[in-house]
């Protein structure tokens, strides 16, 4: 494609003299040639006919039965894995905040999260097959010792096995982004709640709850994000089929035809970068509104 | 007080059931990794099988090389121009952030989705190997390393030093590679730290480009030998998580000193 000889945007801000600005250029080429022509390939393939122009046939296949009951599945993971990633990561976040900085628990718990949430998924993924698949350590101790069978008709290589792994490494983010916030949460205001007559329950629902409201639903919309655009652990977990939009570009990627549309995968990648982008907007607007009291 | 001590005891509970839900994977990896398939005996065999498999090894190999070939493209790539950015164009710096922050919001599997056409040129300009790879991982890293390099700019007045060095006649390599690199050697090295875990985890782009890195090869050989696999997986967990342990005891080394 012709696409490869686009020159790199010009930096055109009136500010700006061209002289020192073409130090930039060596980064904007390499920008511009690794993740805005993808992006832009995607964007144009997704409407572009298999033998060139105008064509919404991928867009419109979308709207199929196969293509909307994965991206329902991947829509419902995201946010199963990002409520409970939230929950739970806020409350050990909480638990990690009331102890000193300089404590081993704390910097042994960061140190973990950082590992579990920015490692890559195959990993994960392995690590639940070894727990809770057929003849993983749990699925043993549980057939000892209550004889039931824990790895009942393959749940694990299917939607609430996802659920579950993919909570594995969403707590961890959670802690991870929402650490700063609680952090910033100054026990002066806790003071003047306290000196102002409030019952410690009072000052969380009508103070802390309040500041940290917006932290927490952008933490959790950051989550859900990650979730949603997520592949490897899906992936190494689920070898065939495509119950969810990402590996159902997989398909659609190794096997050229999937639903009659031969590059459908542009369509569904078009797809998976607009729900990302919507969300991670939202993201950024709760962020700025964080920001305001918490620094 | 009876309250504060009921408090503590849910506290600890609640930090075991975390624990014991976050510890519980890893030791059964290890526990299917020593186990010799159908019987009760222990061996050590997939760990060995590790540094022996040539399959395993090549893997391990690539993906070393890759790490190392990522970290150097980033530093080269983004260090200067985030340094120049804060000397001469600081009319850029938003665009800059934006556009480092950018794979945060494009998934790595929407950038091997229409990255064939550019892949199909560098084949044709470098040659195809797994080390191309490193082209992609540059931008995947991206994100993760500009918040360490910007952060460790953020503490030091580069405008200054640099006017300082310029007077005294260095020119703008110098002022780059001798006087403000060495200042944010701390912000650059966590960076690198971060790419090196990413890189050694990544299985996205590798395995849809059909590269044989770590994390491919660990997919490929549970089909046929679990336990090996599953060691391979420990193993690599393992050591990124000694990088990031590593790179905290950084952090708070460069806080200390910056609180002084």
């Amino acid at each position: 494609m012709s696409a490869a000889t686009a020159t790199p945007p010009e930096p055109r801000g009136r500010r700006l003299r061209v002289g020192p600005s073409v130090g930039l250029l060596p980064f904007l080429v390499y920008v511009v040639i690794f993740l805005l022509i993808p992006t832009i390939t995607v964007a144009v393939g997704a409407f572009q006919a298999d033998g060139g122009g105008f064509s919404t046939d991928k867009v419109e296949a979308l709207w199929s039965d196969t293509a909307l009951r994965a991206l329902r599945q991947s829509l419902v993971l995201s946010f199963a894995s990002a409520a409970v990633g939230a929950v739970l990561g806020a409350l050990l976040a909480y638990l990690v905040v009331v102890a000193p900085p300089t404590s081993i628990m704390r910097r042994a718990i960061t140190a973990v999260c950082g590992v579990l949430a920015q490692f890559g998924g195959v990993t994960l993924a392995f690590a639940w097959i070894a727990t809770l698949g057929f003849g993983g350590l749990l699925t043993n101790l549980l057939a000892d010792a209550f004889g039931v069978d824990a790895t009942g008709s393959g749940w694990l290589y299917k939607l609430p096995g996802l659920i579950l792994v993919y909570t594995y490494f969403q707590i961890p983010l959670m802690v991870i982004v929402f650490l700063p916030a609680l952090e910033g949460l100054r026990p002066q205001w806790r003071e003047a709640a306290v000196n102002l007559g409030a019952s410690t329950r009072q000052y969380w629902l009508q103070v802390a709850f309040p500041l940290l409201r917006p932290a927490f639903l952008g933490s959790a919309l950051l989550l859900f994000a990650n979730a949603f655009a997520a592949y490897a652990t899906a992936a190494a977990l689920v070898s065939q089929g495509a119950p969810i939009t990402p590996l159902l570009i997989r398909a659609a990627l190794t096997s050229e035809v999937v639903l009659g549309q031969a590059n459908f995968g542009y369509a569904l990648a078009l797809e998976m970068v607009v729900v990302v982008a919507v969300v991670m907007t939202l993201y950024a607007w709760l962020l700025r509104r964080t920001s305001r009291w918490l620094r | 007080m009876n309250g504060s001590a009921l408090w503590r005891a849910l506290r600890w509970l609640l930090l075991l059931l975390f624990a014991a839900f976050f510890l519980l994977p890893l030791a059964a990896l290890l526990d299917f990794s020593t186990k010799v398939p159908g019987t009760d005996e222990r061996s050590g065999a997939a760990w060995q099988a590790l540094a022996q498999d040539p399959t395993m090894t090549e893997g391990i190999t690539t993906s070393l090389q890759l790490a190392l070939l990522t970290v150097v493209g980033m530093v080269v790539l983004l260090v200067p121009t985030m340094i120049w950015v804060r000397l001469r164009v600081p009319a850029a710096s938003r665009l800059v952030e934006f556009l480092c922050l950018l794979p945060l919001t494009i998934p790595p599997l929407v950038i091997v989705v229409g990255i064939k056409n550019v892949y199909a040129w560098v084949n044709y300009l470098v040659g195809d190997s797994p080390l191309t790879l490193a082209f992609v991982y540059v931008v995947l890293v991206l994100p993760y390393s500009y918040r360490a390099i910007d952060a460790a700019l953020g503490g030091l007045d580069v405008r200054t030093l640099a006017e300082a060095a310029r007077s005294l006649g260095a020119g703008w390599s110098t002022v780059i590679t001798r006087v403000i690199v060495p200042n944010i050697w701390p912000g650059i090295l966590a960076a690198s730290f971060v790419s090196v875990a990413l890189v050694l985890g990544e299985y996205t782009v590798s395995s849809l480009l059909h590269y044989d890195t770590l994390p491919v090869v660990i997919v490929l050989l549970s089909k046929s030998n679990a336990p090996e696999s599953m060691a391979a997986a420990l193993a690599s967990i393992l050591f990124a998580a000694l990088l990031l342990v590593a790179l905290s005891f950084l952090d708070r080394r460069r806080r200390t000193s910056e609180g002084k």
